[in-house]
């Protein structure tokens, strides 16, 4: 899978609540809405500018707190193509292979803001085209290959009638 | 090869000799979904077809984050749980009955179980030695409907704490102590184990503000041993049957150990805007608190209470500062009142608030103005949590948060002890 965008860039420990905040508890069952609002409380103009393909670029630890799988369901409904981050949090990284929200963890200090980038998940590659340089990303698990191949966990427990995570 | 809690817990429900880094399909005892992922997981399982529940005796919906609800469409949300709840068997957690990872311990679960929860403080339950994690609506909706999960066996980091706590000092204190040291992703994927001479002595109520903070650090669950204690609070509960004991053995395995000695621990707090931003007491004396929040999975317990009460009874709030106190559950809440903490807390100036999670995740009941400053009993502090980008949230133990209820501005306990 190739994805082609420009970067948005987010500094260390943006959590769950920078993303889809409490005070909008109440538009969980309205997720288009809430997409509208999305990364709001990190940068309250990010939903307006993103357009479809671009990358959500972080620091470590992104997505700490929350369980909310609406966290990563709406930086995917938003039209970002893969966040990238030095590090994830645990239960944002497997939520944003459920609802088929690519993830890479991969050293971003060398992207900044605006940078054009296109990243080939598969591969783990991420090409800087405005610095002219490529960066590797860690692999993703093959466990997480499977599950984002076949679309999140819903698609992959429908298709193969239960869990087929063996090698 | 010897193993840790969480290799002997998944090798009995994965039917497979499991360690660390293996991939096993675990079967789970429970599951939970609370109001804010539960509606979500109720879609999933209409879209697959499978709305049912595998074991719904176990299985249970909470209505907790909002509670009662503020606003039509949490009611609404509401509903798809309590529908849910009719059709599949599945328990509803009414809006009386308080917190989710409180009722979890009070009334289901049991030492060597698989829980998983669509709720990241699901870890408390590691208290009774169940592995417990938190996960989100995909994952949770999919456990429900078929009674199991998939699990990479994670590694463990040995917690070896070790001295007595000194008078104002409590476990609470411990864990920010720990996060500030390890940091917010120090244990990020891992499994904590607590367990040395000063666990062994801790009642289950510090042992559950421990294992609810496991996820602070980054871990995926915070085991401790099943014993007399755990045993204990099985009994008290009519689950005596329940109880077996559970252990580590001798010569598992850990990734890494700490040693923690808590003689020399002072009252210690998190700053805004993170958990692992840790001061003592000293450093941050003085700073000016607009609301004093005690209450929350975290340390909404009677034993939290009892302690509020012993340092604001006969005193009152500070005339600029709000007070509110939330029961983590109706069984806290009751209890609360038979002993007469409530009365003693609602002279001293407490608004006391419905057992709930609304102010802690900035929901309802709690939301703080601009520039404003709250200490807080619960386990977050990220900007926006309690429902205003534009405040700041310290977290403390119910000690330090009661005497800076009586001074407001944040304050020792050990004066009042």
């Amino acid at each position: 899978m190739q994805i082609k965008g420009k970067a948005f860039k987010f500094g260390d420990s943006i959590s769950t609540d920078h993303i889809a905040p409490g005070r909008l508890f109440h538009l969980r069952t309205n997720l288009p809405e809430l997409a509208k609002h999305v990364l709001e409380d990190a940068d309250p103009e990010f939903a307006k500018k993103v357009q479809p393909g671009d990358l959500v670029v972080a620091g470590k630890n992104f997505g700490l707190g929350s369980s909310r799988e609406h966290a990563p369901t709406i930086i995917k409904l938003a039209g970002v193509g893969v966040v990238l981050a030095r590090s994830f949090a645990r239960i944002f990284y497997r939520n944003a292979i459920n609802v088929g929200l690519p993830v890479l963890i991969c050293d971003t200090t060398q992207v900044d803001q605006d940078d054009e980038l296109e990243v080939d998940i598969g591969k783990g590659e991420v090409r800087n085209i405005t610095k002219g340089i490529t960066i590797q990303a860690k692999p993703l698990p093959d466990v997480m290959v499977k599950i984002l191949n076949d679309g999140g966990l819903l698609e992959h427990f429908r298709k193969h009638g239960g869990f087929a995570l063996d090698a | 090869m010897g193993k840790t809690i969480v290799e002997k817990v998944l090798s009995e429900h994965s039917g497979v000799d499991a360690y660390a880094g293996d991939i096993v399909v675990a079967e789970i005892d429970a599951a939970l979904v609370q109001d804010g992922t539960g509606p979500l997981a109720v879609q999933h399982l209409q879209k697959l077809g499978m709305e049912k529940a595998a074991k719904p005796e176990r299985t249970v919906l909470f209505i907790d984050h909002a509670a009662p609800s503020p606003r039509k469409e949490l009611s609404n949300a509401h509903k798809i749980l309590r529908n849910f709840a009719a059709k599949t068997g599945a328990i509803l957690s009414e809006v009386d009955e308080g917190v989710c990872h409180q009722r979890m311990v009070e009334d289901f679960m049991n030492p060597g179980e698989v829980l998983i929860g669509a709720d990241s403080h699901t870890c408390t339950a590691g208290a009774l030695a169940v592995f417990a994690t938190g996960m989100g609506s995909t994952d949770v909706a999919i456990g429900i409907a078929s009674g199991k999960t998939w699990l990479r066996v994670p590694e463990t980091f040995k917690i070896y704490v070790t001295g007595e706590f000194k008078k104002g000092v409590y476990p609470k204190d411990l864990m920010l102590h720990f996060i500030g040291m390890i940091g917010a992703d120090g244990a990020t994927y891992k499994a904590l184990e607590f367990c040395g001479p000063t666990i062994n002595a801790m009642d289950m109520s510090g042992r559950f503000t421990l294992a609810n903070m496991a996820v602070e650090a980054g871990a995926k669950a915070g085991l401790f041993n099943s014993d007399e204690t755990t045993k204990g609070y099985l009994e008290e509960r009519g689950r005596s049957d329940k109880w077996r004991p559970v252990s580590a053995d001798e010569d598992a395995l850990y990734e890494r150990v700490y040693e923690i000695d808590v003689s020399d621990l002072e009252p210690t707090i998190s700053c805004p805007h993170v958990v692992d931003n840790t001061k003592t007491i000293k450093e941050v004396e003085g700073t000016k608190a607009d609301q004093v929040f005690i209450g929350t999975c975290t340390n909404g317990r009677i034993e939290d209470l009892r302690v509020v009460v012993q340092i604001m009874a006969g005193k009152s709030r500070n005339p600029d500062t709000r007070l509110l106190i939330c029961p983590a559950s109706k069984q806290v809440y009751l209890q609360a009142i038979e002993e007469g903490l409530l009365a003693k807390l609602i002279t001293a100036g407490a608004a006391i608030i419905n057992p709930g999670c609304g102010a802690c995740v900035g929901v309802h009941a709690g939301i703080l103005g601009d520039d404003e400053v709250c200490i807080a009993t619960q386990n977050r502090n990220f900007q926006g949590r309690m429902g205003n980008p534009e405040a700041f949230i310290y977290l403390s133990s119910p000690a330090v948060a009661a005497a800076t209820a009586i001074e407001g501005a944040i304050a020792d306990p050990r004066k009042y002890l």
